[in-house]
């Protein structure tokens, strides 16, 4: 199965790991991941909070691109990208004006949108197009009983639940119990990590990590697993502040689900990038060995 | 090696009493921004009604679809920090309490969570309301204050313009400096050990066809200016 990938800006820096695990994993799944020729930031909610039409032509630019692949869906591992491009879809849909002041835009650089294409999250993918019982047939080295809270996080679901229930969502649970590994209940799962507010507004972010950190705990996780670079950021590089500022003393680790789903497909932790994260997970994988 | 040593310089080497005096300086400038933005704002001249500035903005129509119902003050993750919650802002639109509305702080602690849009039995885009006031208040000049989500906005959105990419450590620096510069030192320790293992890389990424997205930018204000010009003679 063939996609245009869109990296987003976070795979090529805080969130190298990511990349470097969708590209250990994808071709044994058989998925055929495509760059998309020279994109651009998705503007994410910085540039949607600053200018509505700048920011919806800087990410058509992207749109207009993969456009002319026509058959291929834009896939993005990044639930920003994710969120971001599909609502820029969805605004020159509803919004006739502001489509004829992107098209303009857009043709002063040469390109054009009509609509077509269809922005797809890495994690659906892997549940719709492979499924989790083909991803069970290619597993290696069995996850038993290692217990998984499945962090979705906001953007993936919300606002229309159009791949899961918008609060408490079940799917990439079925795919870490494919993998022999169990997901723990985690009632807090599509709560927010504080997204950005961890730049600006650190205290209140933390409030809302230590909640989500609290909860995977209380439930008995021995990680983490997320789909999305800004929440693993959040969960894992703050994991230390939380921990100064409310005197706790957590140390789970913090693994985006294609390190999971490689590690199960006996791909080694250099290759998945595992030891790039903070909280170190070396402990807790010795016993997969 | 030199680029360490420099990086190291500027994490860790500036000395507290220059971040000090960097910070006051910084807070004061960003305090009379926001004290000139609000006093233009007072002088009025606006044109059209606050209602209809807002209800003509894609997510703004929800101010008048509202039944002041407060599931998106009880679903926020974040209502307890902002002067005004969500259900209070909303009415406060309809009562064309401009100024209150774009000075204060409730719209820079939404996280975009979406939980409220998700919730809400009348079917108003909250979070998409929360990003028009952003962008109104933004257009009347709120670019520092009340909170550091302005600077680190402008920061980021500045660096796509640039790159076509945001670089994160570009961004973080630029909002530090311009925000909070005295967090740097605090700030650098969490950099380092980025850079350790290789998630921040010192140099910015760039697309290769800067100059189309500089056009297509370039249009869009141009048209943008257009508009608003349109809206003060309408």
């Amino acid at each position: 199965m063939k996609y245009l990938y869109f990296p987003g800006c976070s795979l090529d820096a805080s969130a190298v790991a990511y990349d470097l695990s969708i590209k250990a994993t994808a071709g044994e799944l058989g998925i055929d991941l495509k760059e998309l020729e020279d994109w651009n930031c998705c503007g994410s909610s910085p540039y949607s909070s600053v200018d509505e039409l700048l920011a919806c032509c800087v990410s058509a630019r992207n749109l207009a691109i993969a456009e002319k692949q026509k058959e291929l869906a834009l896939v993005t591992a990044c639930s920003a990208c994710y969120r971001t491009l599909g609502k820029t879809n969805e605004l020159l849909k509803r919004y006739p004006q502001l489509k004829g002041e992107v098209d303009e835009a857009l043709a002063a650089g040469g390109l054009e949108y009509h609509g077509g294409v269809r922005v797809r999250h890495l994690a659906e993918v892997l549940l719709n197009d492979v499924g989790p019982h083909a991803i069970a047939a290619k597993v290696q080295k069995k996850l038993d009983g290692l217990k998984v809270a499945v962090y979705y996080g906001c953007q993936l679901v919300r606002p229309r639940g159009e791949f899961d229930d918008p609060e408490l969502p079940q799917s990439l649970d079925r795919l870490v119990d494919s993998l022999g590994a169990k997901a723990v209940p985690f009632p807090l799962k599509s709560r927010c990590c504080g997204g950005s507010l961890i730049i600006s507004d650190e205290g209140v972010a933390l409030g809302l990590i230590k909640k989500l950190l609290d909860s995977a705990s209380f439930n008995g996780a021995e990680c983490i697993i997320t789909i999305c670079p800004l929440c693993q950021t959040n969960l894992d590089v703050y994991q230390g502040r939380v921990n100064s500022k409310f005197k706790t003393h957590y140390e789970i680790p913090v693994l985006f689900f294609t390190q999971l789903v490689g590690l199960a497909l006996g791909k080694g932790t250099r290759e998945l990038g595992i030891d790039k994260g903070m909280v170190s997970a070396e402990k807790l994988l010795t016993r997969y060995r | 090696m030199w680029a360490i040593l420099i990086v190291l310089g500027i994490f860790v080497g500036i000395p507290v009493v220059v971040g000090l005096l960097l910070t006051a300086a910084v807070v004061w400038y960003n305090k009379s921004k926001t004290a000139a933005a609000e006093k233009a704002l007072a002088q009025g001249g606006h044109g059209t009604s606050f209602v209809r500035e807002m209800a003509s903005m894609p997510g703004g129509e929800g101010v008048l679809q509202c039944i002041q119902c407060g599931t998106c003050v009880a679903s926020c993750p974040n209502s307890y920090e902002m002067q005004h919650p969500p259900r209070r802002i909303i009415a406060m639109v309809r009562a064309g309490m401009r100024k209150e509305v774009l000075a204060s702080n409730a719209m820079w602690y939404c996280a975009s969570c979406y939980l409220c849009t998700a919730r809400c039995p009348r079917g108003v885009k909250v979070t998409d309301l929360m990003y028009a006031l952003k962008q109104v208040a933004y257009r009347h000049g709120f670019r520092y204050g009340p909170t550091g989500a302005p600077v680190m906005y402008r920061n980021f959105v500045d660096s796509v313009n640039r790159n076509g990419r945001v670089h994160e450590l570009g961004m973080m620096m630029g909002y530090y400096l311009g925000s909070k510069p005295l967090a740097m030192l605090k700030m650098g320790f969490i950099g380092l050990k980025l850079m350790a293992r290789g998630r921040s890389p010192l140099k910015a990424h760039t697309i290769k066809d800067k100059e189309q997205l500089a056009a297509i930018i370039a249009k869009a204000r141009s048209l943008e200016a257009a508009r608003a010009k349109e809206e003060v003679s309408a």
